[in-house]
């Protein structure tokens, strides 16, 4: 899209957009919100950037290898989260148990498990909705 | 002859459903079976087993986190779905 206008806004309101995402994201267990929709967030915002800026500049920012590599990271580092309580108490996914440290009540470094795995499930969407979004694009660029 | 036996169907399921939905429980009601032992259990429980201010993600991340694991895992192979679908190198002059 070649547009002055539609290229400065977004350009100003793109960081806004993440860091609200990485607000939901982390706040997960304190707040409204929570993996899904904070990671809606973050993809959203890097479609934006992909939809307004094209592909060659999407792709310089997030190459196609690194967006691979998270997109697998997310699920597996839910899954060996949840093997830690498997090998420490012997039940799949546990938290109090597992001896994860559940600290203040209120705080941002509470709930065990929770920020963790909110923090691998925002990874995962955001990661899903950039890579569908480029390999899209490029499936247009090619014919 | 079927048309009859079509619409008898029909009706009879009109009615069936209309009076499951006469006698359904108001919206936000006491008497609401989504109110149960476990709803309390939950709202009980949560702050001491999981440290969560927030009951739904402790649910969705705690309680259920196996649930939420297919959920990553249906996202995943969808992806994955589709980038085998759009890279294959089919025939194109046929």
């Amino acid at each position: 899209m070649n547009d002055l206008i539609v290229k400065l806004i977004s350009r100003l309101l793109i960081p806004f957009i993440q860091l609200y995402g990485i607000y939901i994201i982390l706040h997960g267990h304190l707040s409204f919100g929570g993996g899904f929709s904070g990671g809606a967030l973050v993809g959203s915002s890097l479609m934006l950037y992909a939809i307004i800026f094209g592909l060659k500049e999407s792709e310089k920012k997030l190459p196609h290898s690194v967006s691979q590599f998270i997109e697998s990271f997310g699920v597996l580092a839910y899954i060996i989260i949840g093997f830690i309580g498997m090998i420490l108490v012997g039940s799949f996914l546990s938290n109090k148990s597992a001896g994860f440290s559940l600290g203040e009540f209120g705080t941002l470094f509470s709930a065990g498990m929770i920020p963790l795995l909110t923090l691998a499930i925002g990874i995962k969407v955001a990661s899903t909705m950039i890579t569908l979004l480029q390999r899209l694009l490029k499936e247009d660029s090619h014919d | 002859m079927s048309k009859k036996i079509i619409i008898a169907i029909l009706f009879i399921l009109f009615v069936v459903l209309s009076i499951s939905i006469i006698r359904m429980p108001d919206i936000g009601g006491e008497s609401n079976p989504a109110y149960n032992d476990v709803t309390n259990y939950y709202i009980d429980n949560s702050r001491e087993e999981t440290g969560s201010m927030n009951i739904i993600a402790a649910i969705i991340t705690d309680y259920r986190a196996f649930d939420t694991l297919g959920e990553t895992t249906v996202l995943f192979s969808s992806i994955i779905a589709v980038f085998s679908v759009l890279s294959m190198k089919g025939d194109k002059h046929e």
